[in-house]
C-alpha cells in the first residue's frame, strides 16, 4: 500500500528550530544536535577532498596540510572535536530512547506526573557529563600537552 | 523505500559512526594521552610519515571505508530531513533525493578509491 504523506505548512521555519520556549533542556539539546550535525557534515564533505590529496603522494599531502597550520584552523578543528563529542553522546541517548528503552512503562497520569522525558533525564545528564569529560581531555590535548 | 526503513538505517549508521569515528577522533586528537598510555605513534599525527604509515595498514583502509559510507548516509539523510521540514514542493523533494543519493555515491566512490589505491600502491606515494 502506498501511503501518501500529508504535507503541512511549517509556520515557524528556522526560528522553530532554535527557540525552545519553556520546554525542557532536551528541546535545546535538539537544536544543538541539529547544529552540530550540520557542522560536522560540512567539515566531513571537505575532509573527503582534503584527505583525498594523499593520493598524490607525500608532497601533495604536505602542501595540502600547509594550508591548515594556522591557529584559526586549529581552533576550527577543535570545534569539530567539540561538536563530535556532543553529537555522539547526545545521539547515543536519542538512539536508546527512540528505540523505546529507558523510558519506563506506560502508566496512568496521576499527579505528580512523571513523563518519559523525566525518566530519560538521568541518562541525558549522565551522557552530558561523559561528553564534558571527553571535551576536557580533548581541550587539554589540543592546547596544553 | 519506506521512510521508516531509511530512518532505521540512519540510526544504525549513527551507532556504527559512534564506534569508528570515536576511534578516529581518539587517534587524531587524543594522541598525547594515547602516547602517555603507550598506545600512540608519537609525533604529529597529520605528518606525512604518520599518515602514510596508516594508509598502508589494511585495518585503516577497511575502517575508513566503513566510516565513509556510514557518515555519508547518516549526514546526508539527516540534512535531507532538515530540508524536508521546510514544507518543500514535491518536485523539489525529488530533486533533493536524487542529488543527495548521486552526490553521496560519487563521494563514496572517490573516498574508497583513494584509500584502496594507496593501500595497494605503496610505492606510488
Ligand atoms: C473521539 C473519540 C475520542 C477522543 C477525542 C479521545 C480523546 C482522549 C484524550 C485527549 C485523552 C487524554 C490522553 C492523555 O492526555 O493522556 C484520552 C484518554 C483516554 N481515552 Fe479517549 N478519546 C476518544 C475515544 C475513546 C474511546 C472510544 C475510549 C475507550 C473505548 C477511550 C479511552 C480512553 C482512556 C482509557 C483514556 C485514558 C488513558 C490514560 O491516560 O490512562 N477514548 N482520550
Ligand atoms: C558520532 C556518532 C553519531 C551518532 C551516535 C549520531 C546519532 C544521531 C541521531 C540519533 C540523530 C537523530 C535521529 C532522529 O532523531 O531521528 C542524528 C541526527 C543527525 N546527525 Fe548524527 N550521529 C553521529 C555522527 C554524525 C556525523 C559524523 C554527522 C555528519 C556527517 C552527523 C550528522 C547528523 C545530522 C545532519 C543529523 C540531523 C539532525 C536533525 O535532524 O536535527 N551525525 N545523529
Ligand atoms: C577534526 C578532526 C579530524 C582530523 C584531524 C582528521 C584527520 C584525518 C586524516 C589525517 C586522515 C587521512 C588518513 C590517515 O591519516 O589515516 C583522515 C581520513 C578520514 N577521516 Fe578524518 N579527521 C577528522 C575528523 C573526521 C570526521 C568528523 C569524520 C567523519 C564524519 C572523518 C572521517 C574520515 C574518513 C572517512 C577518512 C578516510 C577518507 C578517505 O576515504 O580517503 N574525519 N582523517
Amino acid at each position: 500500500m502506498k501511503v501518501e504523506v500529508k504535507h503541512r505548512k511549517n509556520k515557524l521555519g528556522i526560528v522553530g528550530w532554535i527557540g525552545g520556549g519553556r520546554f525542557g533542556a532536551e528541546r535545546y539539546a535538539y537544536a544543538l544536535h541539529r547544529l552540530t550535525g550540520l557542522g560536522i557534515l560540512a567539515y566531513f564533505l571537505l575532509h573527503i577532498f582534503v584527505t583525498g590529496s594523499r593520493i598524490g603522494g607525500r608532497q601533495s599531502w604536505e602542501s595540502a596540510m600547509a594550508n591548515f597550520k594556522t591557529p584559526l584552523f586549529k581552533f576550527g578543528e577543535f570545534l569539530v572535536f567539540l561538536a563530535f563529542a556532543y553529537h555522539a553522546l547526545n545521539g547515543l541517548r536519542l538512539i536508546i530512547t527512540e528505540l523505546g528503552f529507558m523510558l519506563g512503562k506506560a502508566q496512568r497520569p496521576v499527579f505528580p506526573y512523571v513523563t518519559s522525558v523525566h525518566r530519560q533525564r538521568p541518562l541525558f545528564i549522565g551522557l552530558m557529563i561523559v561528553a564534558a569529560i571527553i571535551i576536557i581531555f580533548g581541550g587539554a590535548d589540543f592546547y596544553f600537552i | 523505500m519506506r521512510e521508516s526503513t531509511l530512518w532505521f538505517w540512519h540510526i544504525i549508521a549513527g551507532a556504527v559512526i559512534f564506534v569508528f569515528l570515536g576511534l578516529h577522533m581518539f587517534i587524531m586528537h587524543l594522541e598525547s594521552i594515547l602516547g602517555f598510555l603507550g598506545l600512540g605513534y608519537g609525533g604529529d599525527v597529520t605528518s606525512a610519515q604518520s599518515v602514510f604509515m596508516r594508509s598502508q595498514q589494511g585495518f585503516y583502509m577497511v575502517t575508513y571505508i566503513v566510516l565513509l559510507g556510514a557518515a555519508l548516509y547518516h549526514g546526508l539523510y539527516g540534512f535531507r530531513n532538515i530540508l524536508f521540514e521546510l514544507s518543500l514542493s514535491r518536485t523539489l523533494e525529488k530533486i533533493i533525493n536524487w542529488f543527495f543519493a548521486l552526490g553521496g555515491l560519487a563521494l563514496f566512490i572517490y573516498g574508497t578509491y583513494v584509500t584502496v589505491f594507496i593501500f595497494f600502491n605503496p610505492t606510488a606515494v
